[in-house]
């Protein structure tokens, strides 16, 4: 497996449950302990006119007796749910809670700021399309506001809301404002984020949630709710059709059908086939939806496919069309986030379910863990629990698998200790082995080679730490500019001819850089957006 | 009205929770209580495993309190559908002569529904039990996972709940050990109905509004649906055009006054009213977080 690809950050594309309806948002709330997040969600649960009579009564006295805001009424209690955490006056585990405006309807989840549940934060980071990073104006940012954020964009949100909050504690100044804007932006070339807005808010008394503040005036921008309203969700362009087989509907001796819930592109009946991982061929004769025989499956149908052929297939196969070439892996490189008090090692074996496959494997090795503080790679033995890291995953037997960025069901994986049964880590696809150059686009495949020649010329290590020189750099010329510079040299590059001729005005800065920034880059390129929009006004800076 | 591609979206999401089980544990179960809910979670199911039949039982753990139209309707469901019904009792309860009159809500609910359920599952060995039980129902059941592991003596543990990132559910489990499942934990109560108005799901009739005899008692309208409800003295009974928006035990469940009489005009009241749809449930009001610690004792 090339270190291009293993360096490469790749950005993922919303899960398929999130795509089918464009009215709908989900978002989280993260950020660090006691930063304001269920306050947020009750707020804006408040606001939309989401709770009931008796629900208002019940905050009331419940207020009064577990509240942390002396006589006024506590929002967080209208979110925190278990009797631990109104008791202790903080978040322990996600809440899911449903509301809606006239423009959409929202999924909120609502996570829980300290360390120690982590992978609470990263459940509810999981289905969601974007992320509010809470920032409390008087502490800046801290160590867990840049956890999160690095979770979030791992797990493939791309738009961010960063709201700094408790603006009322500061005196609603302007300048503590800004040098939060400087710091968060700082940051986010590192992450990829697609798009990222910056508001003033106070969630207690209400600044900037639903308009403008008379607190704020020098706020020109559209309040948190407006951009909820409005912020983009990501569009899946996906062609190939994988289906991860689920369960086998053998109901009598006239009907064989497979069920499972189209994880990408689509389908219809006549198509001929592939069962992967053994390659058996078969035509599609019928395929039975929620509301009976339909011609097209799309991604995320829950359907049941029938086969001219009796083909054996089971649970955890993956159905493609034919003709679309995909191996088994037996080797991945997946990003982890540990999850149990027992740290990820390697030599250890585990059960890895991917789609609706679970498969044994071995953690063969850690390629490196993440500082969450400075965002740099450092060797490590292991990882332990809330610890982020690339490792390599060597399965017993063939599994299908594809990177997140590729397909976020058979890209995403849990760890399971098969001991005690616990799941270990959640991770991502970063790279499967043995993948065939047809399955990447042009640009990947053109960048992988060129990964490829740095890495022969010595010009790339994988253990370059990127973060400082990239830091070093934005500050010295505008990262937007050399970004731009850089994308046209490689999404234009034919092939390895260009890779020479644009080896020293090029590729000196753009190993400085980083391999993850392009990428991050040229798929945004590829995809038709805008680099980075980073906005204070609804526009960009 | 909730989007025909939103409602589409979700039906898939509670079909691929369905089989996940069917093809991940040993003996599931589906806990019919026979409301909107569980009318709701019986129709995803058929689909699911169509064209076969279910391959798990319905079971109803029947109090003997239920109102008397919810138990012909379940059986009239069960025969059009042509499915395996199990109605367990707790027969211990019933000759220790408990009742949600004589012994207050929260023991009857104890006794004959979280006691009944547990016996049931332990009789029969059931390692999965789907539930009807949506997130937007309570603080408690916002925080709950869609695979709740439950001990082996059916305890939930709310601080220790299980990851559930993406769609990947880990089913792995130790011997004793049971889900509880809940595929309809991402529904709104407005999305129930709107599904039952677009895939025409037949419910219970006391969900529309009727002259039906009621007594004010305690601030709720309760039902008089047969000779065990006492009167106490100066109490009479009305007629009175009611519905019910949960269903339940009927000593236990306050009617709304209302003359919704057809789908369309229970959503147009579900969508103005500023009233939760569990006010008129008795026994959540036992205590501050009487559900948590319900659940936690092996409660739904
Ligand atoms: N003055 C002021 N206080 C706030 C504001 N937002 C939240 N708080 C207070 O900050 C405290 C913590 O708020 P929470 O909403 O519980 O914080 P959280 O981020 O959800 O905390 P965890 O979930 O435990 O990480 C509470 O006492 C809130 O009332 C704000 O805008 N201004
Ligand atoms: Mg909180």
């Amino acid at each position: 497996m090339g270190a291009a690809l293993k360096m490469a950050k790749l950005p993922a594309v919303a899960p398929a449950a999130a795509v089918a309806e464009r009215s709908l948002l989900r978002f989280l709330t993260c950020g660090s302990v006691d930063d304001g997040k269920s306050t947020l969600i009750g707020r804006l649960l408040y606001e939309t006119g989401s709770v009931f009579e008796d629900q208002m009564e019940a905050l009331t006295r419940d207020s009064a007796r577990f509240g942390t805001t002396g006589k006024d009424l506590d929002f967080a209690l209208l979110v925190d749910g278990l009797s631990a955490e109104r008791e202790q006056g903080i978040t322990i585990d996600v809440a899911y809670r449903y509301f809606s405006t006239p423009r959409r309807s929202f999924i909120a989840a609502d996570t829980p700021g300290h360390e120690q549940y982590t992978r609470n934060m990263a459940t509810g980071a999981s289905t969601a399309d974007v992320a509010i990073v809470l920032v409390d104006a008087r502490k800046g940012l801290l160590p867990q506001t840049r956890r999160h954020s690095y979770i979030v964009s791992m797990l493939g949100v791309r738009r961010v809301i960063v709201a700094i909050n408790k603006m009322d504690l500061v005196g609603y100044r302007q300048e503590v404002f800004d040098a939060i804007v400087r710091d968060y932006t700082a940051l986010v070339p590192e992450l990829g984020f697609a798009e990222v807005h910056l508001i003033p808010l106070s969630a207690r008394n209400g600044d900037c949630i639903t308009g403008p503040s008379s607190a704020m005036p020098w706020y020109q921008g559209p309040a948190l709710l407006n951009v909820l309203e409005t912020i983009g969700t990501e569009a899946r362009d996906d062609a190939v059709f994988r289906l991860p087989v689920q369960w086998v509907n053998r109901p009598n001796l006239d009907f064989r059908g497979f069920s499972g819930t189209v994880a990408s592109g689509s389908l219809s009946t006549g198509e001929a086939v592939t069962v992967l991982p053994r390659g058996r061929q078969t035509t599609v004769t019928g395929i039975l939806g929620p509301d009976g025989d339909q011609k097209t499956a799309r991604a995320g149908e829950a359907v049941t496919l029938t086969f001219a052929d009796e083909v054996d297939v089971s649970r955890g196969d993956v159905i493609v069309r034919a003709g679309h070439v995909a191996n088994g892996q037996r080797v991945i490189a997946a990003r982890l986030l540990a999850m149990t008090d027992t740290p990820i090692t390697p030599g250890r074996g585990y059960l890895v379910k991917i789609g609706t496959s679970l498969a044994s494997a071995r953690l063969v090795s850690l390629d490196h863990a993440i500082d969450v503080h400075t965002y740099a790679r450092q060797p490590a033995e292991n990882l332990p629990m809330n610890a982020i890291g690339l490792a390599t995953l060597r399965f017993e037997t063939d599994v299908i698998a594809t990177s997140y960025a590729d397909c976020a069901v058979l890209g995403s994986l849990l760890l399971i200790d098969p001991f005690t049964n616990e799941a270990a880590a959640l991770g991502i696809v970063e790279a499967v082995d043995g993948e065939k150059p047809a399955e990447q686009s042009s640009t990947s495949t053109a960048l992988a080679r060129i990964g490829a020649a740095l890495m022969s010329a010595g010009l790339l290590s994988p253990r370059s730490d990127e973060t400082a020189v990239l830091r070093d750099l934005t500050g010295r010329m505008g990262n937007a500019a050399l970004t731009g510079l850089l994308i046209g040299v490689i999404a234009g590059a034919p092939g390895a001819g260009v890779i020479g001729l644009a080896a020293d005005l090029v590729l000196r800065p753009l190993v400085q850089m980083g391999l993850a920034a392009v990428w991050r880059a040229i798929d945004a390129r590829r995809r038709g957006r805008a680099d980075i929009t980073i906005s204070l006004d609804g526009g960009g800076i | 009205m909730t989007s025909r591609g939103h409602l589409k979206a979700l039906e898939a999401e509670s079909i691929f929770i369905l089989r996940e089980v069917v093809a991940t544990c040993e003996k599931p179960v589906l806990l019919y209580s026979i409301g909107k809910d569980s009318a709701v979670l019986l129709h995803l199911a058929m689909k699911a495993f169509a064209p076969g039949k279910l391959p798990f039982p319905l079971m109803h753990v029947d109090t003997t309190w239920k109102f008397r139209e919810m138990v012909s309707f379940r059986d009239e469901t069960v025969k059009r559908l042509g499915l395996d019904l199990i109605v367990h009792v707790n027969e211990e309860g019933v000759k220790a002569g408990v009742n949600p009159i004589a012994s207050g809500s929260a023991v009857h609910t104890d006794v004959m529904k979280t006691q009944g359920l547990k016996q049931a599952l332990d009789k029969y060995g059931f390692d999965a039990a789907f539930g009807g039980a949506r997130r937007d129902e309570e603080k408690s059941r916002a925080k709950e996972r869609i695979f709740s592991l439950r001990s082996a003596d059916h305890r939930w543990d709310p601080k220790a709940q299980r990851p559930e990132p993406w769609a990947l559910f880990n089913t792995r489990k130790r011997k004793g050990e049971s889900f509880r499942v809940f595929p309809l934990s991402n529904w709104t109560e407005t999305d129930v109905w709107d599904y039952i108005a677009l895939e025409n799901i037949p419910v219970v009739p006391l969900y529309f509004a009727k002259p039906r005899p009621v007594v004010y008692r305690n601030g709720a309208l309760i039902m008089r649906d047969d000779e065990r409800l006492p009167l106490h003295p100066g109490e009479t009974v009305h007629m009175k055009t009611v519905r019910f928006r949960t269903l339940g035990c009927y000593p236990l469940t306050g009617a709304v006054e209302s003359t919704a009489a057809t789908l369309d005009d229970i959503i147009a009241e579900m969508r103005a009213s500023r009233a939760s749809e569990r006010q008129g449930r008795v026994i959540d009001h036992d205590g501050a977080s009487s559900m948590e610690l319900k659940k936690q004792e092996g409660y739904f």
